[in-house]
C-alpha cells in the first residue's frame, strides 16, 4: 500500500534529527505519525495551544510530561492550561489527600515547568490575547475547538491528549480537517425559521439548540440559518459547548454572525446542503428532556460555570442574588477562570456572591473535581454541557434552567420555574 | 493459513486470542485501565477483558483522552496485544506510540477495511507481523 509522502523542512527534519533533544524528537515523530494517519501531506505552522494533557488521568500523563521535560522539550508556541482535575486554590482541609489528587498536582506543576501558561481554564478564549480569523492553533478541550473555530475562526482540529504538546513543542500540526478551506465548509442546515422570536432571545434556546444540532449532526458541520448579529458570547460559547458534548461538532457555523458564515453561500461553499435539519419546538422540548434526569423539587446545588462562567454571565447574576442568601444546605457553585474571578472581584461581585453563600471554584470543572464528588441529589444548572455529563460522572439527578431560574431556585431551596419561559417546551 | 495485509498505524508484532467486539468501545471511560475490564454501561460486551487480546473493533468513541487510556492500560500490563480497527483512530495510535516510547511495551495498531475485516474479526487467534501482516489459521 502506498502511502502519500509526507512533505517536511529543514527545521522538522533537524527536530527529526534529534537535534533539539529527544523529546522534541519524540513530539516531531508523533506529529509525523498522526499526519501519517490523517493523510496530511504537508505541516501546517501554528502559533498558538490549549493543553488539555494536563488534566489527570493516570500516571501515564505524569510520565509523559516529566519525560518532555527531562527530555529537554520546550513549547515553541504560547502554550495555555486547560483546567486541572483539582484546584490548586479552592483546598478543603476534609478532602482525603488521594492518589488522584496527588498525581493532578504533580501533573500540573510538571506542565507549569514546561513553560505553559497556567490559566486553568477550559475558556480560554474568554481572556485577553485571543488568536485571530485564520490562525492555525492547537486545541483538545472539546469547547474550545468548537467556540475557536466558530466564533474566533481559528483553525483547529480537535487534539487528543499527548498530540496536542507534541503539537505545541515543535510549533506544527498535520495540515488536515478543520486546518484546510474545504474542512471547514457547512454541509448540514439547521433552519429555525419556526422558532418564535421572543425565544431566541432567551439564554436557554442556546443551550437547547446546541444540544440538538449535536445530537443531529454528530461529526459534521452543521450551520445555523440565522443568528442575531448582537448574539453575545456567552451565547455562543453555550451552542459550541452543547453542540460538541452532545454529539462531537467541533466547528459549525451561525449565519450573520460568525465570520465564516456571512451568508449560507460562503458558509458551504457555494454548495447546497447534504440535508436541511427542521428545528422545531418539539425538538427543542426533546433536547430539554434529555438535559432533565430528575423532576422539580428540592435541591442539593445549583453548578454555574460549565465552560466557565465569563465576566458577563457575573454581571447577569450578581443583581440576581446580591444581598439575598442562598438557602442553607444549598450549594450554590460557580466555576471560573482565576482571571475573570479576578475580574469580577475588582466589582465587588465576588465579595457580594459569597456573602450571599455562594461558593467560586476556579483552576477545574466541577463534574470532574473530587471537591463536588460526594454530592448527591437534585442539581439544577444553566449549562447543557454540566447537564449532559454530570449524571453519569458524578451520579446525581440534573435539572436543567436559565440563568434566572438557577438564581431563584439557589435562594428558595426548591427549583423555581419561569412561568413565561417554558411556553411550548414542556 | 489466511494473510490480510492492514494499514499500519503503529508497527509491531503481536501474537494472542482475538477479541471481537460488536460496537465501537471507548478507551476514556469505556474500560478501566486497571485491570482491562469494560465498564461503559452501554457496550454489549460490558464485563469482557481487553488485557492480552488483539482486540478487533469496528471504531474507537472518539474522546481526547483515548491516548491517555490506551497507554494507562499498556502501562498497567492490562492493554490490548494490538488493535485492528474498522476506522483508523488517530487516538489510538499516540497512546500506543507513548506507551512504546515511555514503557518499551509494543502495542501494534492496524486498520483493516471493508471484507477483509469481516475475514480478520471471524479468526480466533492471530499473528501481527511488522509490516502490517495479519496470518491466522483458515
Amino acid at each position: 500500500m502506498t502511502e502519500p509522502r509526507l512533505q517536511l523542512n529543514d527545521e522538522c527534519r533537524a527536530m527529526l534529527a534529534g537535534e533539539r533533544g529527544p523529546a522534541t524528537k519524540f513530539a516531531m515523530e508523533l506529529v509525523q505519525r498522526a499526519a501519517h494517519v490523517m493523510g496530511a501531506t504537508q505541516l501546517v505552522p501554528v502559533t498558538f495551544a490549549h493543553i488539555d494533557a494536563c488534566f489527570y488521568a493516570g500516571q501515564a500523563h505524569v510520565d509523559f510530561a516529566r519525560f518532555m521535560l527531562e527530555g529537554g522539550a520546550r513549547f515553541a508556541v504560547p502554550a495555555w492550561t486547560n483546567n486541572g482535575l483539582v484546584s490548586l486554590v479552592n483546598t478543603d482541609a476534609r478532602d482525603p489527600e488521594t492518589e488522584m489528587a496527588r498525581g493532578a498536582k504533580e501533573l500540573m506543576q510538571l506542565y507549569a515547568d514546561l513553560g505553559c501558561r497556567t490559566v486553568w481554564t477550559c475558556a480560554p478564549y474568554q481572556l485577553p490575547g485571543r488568536p485571530k480569523l485564520g490562525d492555525h492553533i492547537v486545541v483538545g478541550e472539546s469547547n474550545a475547538v468548537s467556540f475557536y473555530n466558530a466564533v474566533v475562526g481559528a483553525r483547529t482540529n480537535k487534539y487528543g491528549d499527548y498530540l496536542d504538546v507534541a503539537c505545541a513543542v515543535t510549533g506544527y500540526a498535520p495540515f488536515a480537517g478543520l486546518h484546510t478551506d474545504e474542512g471547514r465548509k457547512a454541509t448540514i442546515l439547521f433552519d429555525t425559521s419556526s422558532i418564535p422570536d421572543e425565544l431566541k432571545r432567551q439564554d436557554i434556546y442556546f443551550h437547547l439548540l446546541g444540544t440538538l444540532i449535536g445530537e443531529r449532526a454528530g461529526h459534521a458541520v452543521p450551520a445555523i440559518d440565522s443568528l442575531d448579529p448582537a448574539t453575545g458570547e456567552d451565547a455562543l460559547k453555550a451552542i459550541s459547548a452543547a453542540a460538541a458534548a452532545a454529539g462531537g461538532v467541533e466547528h459549525w457555523h451561525g449565519i450573520g454572525r460568525t465570520p465564516e458564515a456571512p451568508d449560507i453561500a460562503t458558509a458551504f461553499g457555494g454548495k447546497q446542503p447534504h440535508r436541511v435539519e427542521t428545528v422545531t419546538l418539539d425538538g427543542l422540548a426533546h433536547a430539554r428532556r434529555e438535559l432533565t434526569s430528575a423532576s422539580d423539587g428540592p435541591v442539593t446545588m445549583i453548578a454555574l460555570g460549565t465552560p466557565h462562567f465569563s465576566f458577563t454571565e457575573f454581571a447577569a447574576l450578581v443583581p440576581l442574588i446580591e444581598g439575598r442568601k442562598v438557602k442553607d444546605g444549598v450549594k450554590l457553585s460557580i466555576s471560573t477562570s482565576r482571571h475573570v474571578r479576578d475580574l469580577a472581584a475588582a466589582k465587588g461581585w465576588i465579595d457580594a456572591l459569597e456573602a450571599a453563600g455562594a461558593e467560586i471554584v476556579v483552576d477545574t470543572c466541577s463534574y470532574f473535581s473530587p471537591a463536588i464528588r460526594g454530592c448527591k441529589g437534585r442539581v439544577m444548572t444553566n449549562a447543557a454541557k454540566w447537564a449532559w455529563y454530570a449524571p453519569g460522572q458524578l451520579g446525581v439527578e440534573v435539572c436543567f434552567g436559565s440563568l434566572r431560574e438557577c438564581a431563584e431556585t439557589a435562594v428558595m431551596g426548591d427549583v423555581w420555574r419561569d412561568p413565561q419561559l417554558w411556553r411550548g417546551l414542556a | 493459513m489466511i494473510e490480510v495485509k492492514a494499514r499500519v498505524l503503529f508497527d509491531g508484532p503481536a501474537m494472542a486470542d482475538v477479541l471481537r467486539l460488536n460496537a465501537p468501545l471507548s478507551f476514556w471511560g469505556g474500560f478501566d485501565p486497571a485491570t482491562g475490564i469494560i465498564i461503559d454501561n452501554n457496550h454489549p460486551q460490558k464485563g469482557q477483558c481487553i488485557k492480552a487480546r488483539v482486540l478487533v473493533m469496528p471504531a474507537t468513541r472518539g474522546s481526547g483522552g483515548t491516548p491517555g487510556g490506551v497507554a494507562e492500560a499498556i502501562r498497567n500490563g492490562s492493554g490490548p496485544a494490538g488493535v485492528i480497527m474498522g476506522e483508523g483512530d488517530v487516538n489510538v495510535m499516540v497512546g500506543a506510540a507513548v506507551a512504546q516510547q515511555l514503557y518499551g511495551l509494543t502495542c501494534p495498531i492496524l486498520e483493516v477495511t471493508g471484507n477483509d475485516y469481516e475475514t480478520v474479526a471471524a479468526a480466533r487467534r492471530l499473528r501481527i507481523q511488522e509490516g502490517g501482516t495479519i496470518e491466522f489459521a483458515d
